[in-house]
């Protein structure tokens, strides 16, 4: 490269001087002159303009740089734009050249990146419209998916051939009798804490013996089922969800479509009928365990023997148990369906998987406990 | 020639009771591009990730610029490779921009602004649309995403880079691009690349070196012409394949 003679460098004030440099040669054009180490770990460092127009610079002078690497070649051709750059570089020994003209020719190709979107006023207001249309059309599926299942229901038990012996009974072994010791043990210690607040509360009016009835009214009618169905929306719910979700990712329920299958007769009812079979005993369970635990703080709280305990317990009227049961189909048919449509709701990624899992718990608990709230008000009204 | 960037020596890796590498030895030099090739299950993958310190040796050892990743020197020898995985592996979470500048900010201690102009500028060097860089790994190409990928391996200019099947599931024309990428690049940066692949037409479009892996060693380890003619039952049938024929007539 001809070096014409260098004059007084142009001034450049602060540190920039370390990296650059601007001299004028005899023909007017400026010599950029690099210096030191154009490098990633001192990005911070290198120079963010040019002391002098991009335009008016005529080569290149890099006797003194002792280190460049992509990072220091992409500030050089921010400086001095890329084709710039590119024309400068090629009378630059190849080592050198190859790097610079690979960077400048990379953001010559890359285009720039877009700009960033201008503040919306409105963005709130349009963030609840999508919210709201978007729950509302997750509700219309809900409803969808229900008489889907429904009809597919009617079907499987007016022909019992057609319902998948094995898998359901599986699903009965996954979704109820591994649930038993969490359901029964839960229970338990919910029994026991109700127990507690009874005497406690009921003591100071010398009434403590009601706890008992306390105990039993409460798990008789509403928490044997709904604690069961609580745990069994953050146990099954989820699993359901992220089962048939890692099947669509996996593109097994296409599989299943294009083999003449129905994934909601294969993988829908299956787990559907598991619930409703199991899901009562469960509460029952639920209820027994809960009783357990009033009994056994009664015992140690009131004195109360467990054979006096359950003589209370007989005069409750039978119909309590009843409303209690009653609501377990129902339960276990929101949780069933909750759980297998967010699975099939997934879409492609496995972060997606997670979205529906987390979103099927929420939603089932969600629905079990609004259920729960308008069957008491319901039964409230009707004197059962 | 010139210093062995990775040694592999003696590396016996096993699964449970599955031997996968026998006392593999194998050597990939500075400034060239090493492909691994083998049949499925050969232990392609977890030779790279035994040479990345992912996966641990049972016996024998791996050194990258003559040191040790399980030694003293392991955390300052991370920052001198980047590794392409074979699905990407971007931060689902994370814009492309930001899955670049995210190695840029815990590393180095770049601010966001600053990280973030930088990992563009590694962006465009793996060729990378910047237009794109704003949107999330799920809304990128298959083609996208390995280029993402790539500037994110290239963050902090390492010397060495790993590429686990670089053109897995790309078309014809975005692989062909890719291999003629990772040329460039090693050009212009003078990496080190080892890459491992099932990609015949990479073999011959980007390998200086071509080593074989089978019945866990590398069963030869040299330029493609003298791998080709070496007289091994699988050799024969890979290279000399109509598949291989195809891809040796494509680059003539």
């Amino acid at each position: 490269m001809a070096q014409s003679q260098p004059t007084a460098p142009a001034s450049s004030p602060g540190r920039r001087d370390d990296f650059l440099e601007v001299r004028r040669r005899a023909d007017g054009g400026a010599v950029l002159v690099l210096r030191g180490a154009w490098v990633t770990a001192r990005w911070r460092e290198l120079p963010r303009a040019l002391p002098v127009a991009a335009e008016t610079v005529a080569a290149l002078d890099i006797a003194q740089l002792t280190a460049l690497d992509s990072a220091g070649a992409s500030r050089l051709a921010a400086l001095l734009g890329a084709q710039r750059l590119q024309a400068l570089a090629a009378a630059l020994p190849a080592e050198r050249r190859a790097l610079l003209e690979r960077v400048a020719a990379s953001l010559a190709a890359a285009g720039s990146p877009p700009a960033p979107a201008p503040r919306d006023l409105f963005a709130p207001l349009v963030a609840l419209g999508r919210t709201t249309s978007r729950g509302l059309a997750h509700l219309r599926l809900l409803v969808g998916f229900l008489g889907l299942v429904l009809v597919r229901l009617g079907i499987a038990l007016l022909t019992p051939h057609r319902l998948r012996l094995t898998a359901t009974v599986h699903q009965m072994q996954a979704a109820g009798l591994e649930a038993v010791p969490i359901v029964t043990l839960l229970s338990f210690l919910v029994g026991a804490v109700v127990a507690f607040l009874g005497a406690t509360v009921l003591q100071v009016f010398g009434a403590g013996i009601y706890t008992v009835d306390l105990v039993a009214y409460s798990f008789l009618r509403e928490f044997g089922v709904l604690l069961a169905a609580i745990l069994l929306a953050g146990r099954t719910a989820s699993s359901f969800a992220a089962q048939l979700g890692t099947m669509k990712v996996n593109e097994e329920i296409d599989a299943l479509e294009t083999l003449g299958l129905d994934p909601v007769e294969v993988l829908v009812i299956p787990r559907v009928v598991a619930l409703l079979v199991v899901f009562p005993l469960l509460s029952f369970l639920a209820m027994a365990a809960g009783l357990a635990g009033g009994a056994a703080v009664a015992l140690v709280e009131l004195a109360v023997s467990p054979a006096r305990f359950l003589a209370i317990v007989e005069e409750v009227p039978v119909r309590h148990f009843w409303v209690g049961m009653g609501k377990a189909p129902l339960f276990a048919f929101t949780i069933a369906l909750i759980g297998c449509l967010e699975g099939f709701k997934v879409t492609g990624s496995a972060s997606s998987v997670g979205d529906r899992t987390t979103s099927a718990v929420v939603q089932a608990i969600f629905f079990v406990i609004l259920f729960d709230a308008l069957a008491a008000l319901f039964c409230m009204e009707m004197g059962w | 020639m010139s210093e062995a960037v990775i040694q592999v020596q003696g590396l016996t890796t096993r699964f449970g009771a599955t031997v996968v590498h026998r006392g593999l030895d194998l050597e990939v030099r500075r400034g060239e591009i090493l492909g691994v090739v083998g049949g499925s299950g050969t232990g392609k993958s977890v030779l790279l990730r035994a040479c990345i310190g992912l996966v641990r040796p049972v016996a024998g050892e791996v050194r990258l610029f003559g040191e040790r990743l399980d030694g003293p020197a392991g955390d300052a020898l991370r920052r001198r490779f980047g590794v392409l995985f074979q699905n990407g592996a971007l931060f689902s979470s994370l814009t492309v921009a930001e899955n670049v500048a995210f190695p840029l900010v815990e590393h180095l201690g770049l601010p966001r602004p600053e990280a973030l102009e930088l990992a563009r500028a590694r962006l465009a060097l793996a060729g990378f649309p910047l237009e794109a860089a704003e949107r999330y790994p799920k809304a990128l190409s298959g083609g996208m995403v390995k280029r993402a990928a790539l500037a994110r391996a290239l963050a902090l200019e390492p010397e060495l880079l790993f590429l686990d099947e670089p053109t897995a599931g790309l078309d014809p024309i975005t692989a062909g691009a890719f291999d003629r990428l990772v040329v460039t690049l090693r050009d212009a940066l003078g990496l080190t690349v080892f890459l491992v692949t099932h990609d015949l037409d990479t073999l011959y479009a980007a390998c200086d070196r071509v080593a074989v892996l089978a019945r866990g060693r590398v069963l030869v380890a040299d330029t493609l012409a003298r791998v080709r003619d070496t007289d091994d039952p699988w050799i024969r049938e890979y290279f000399h394949g109509p598949r291989g024929r195809a891809a040796a007539a494509a680059q003539r």
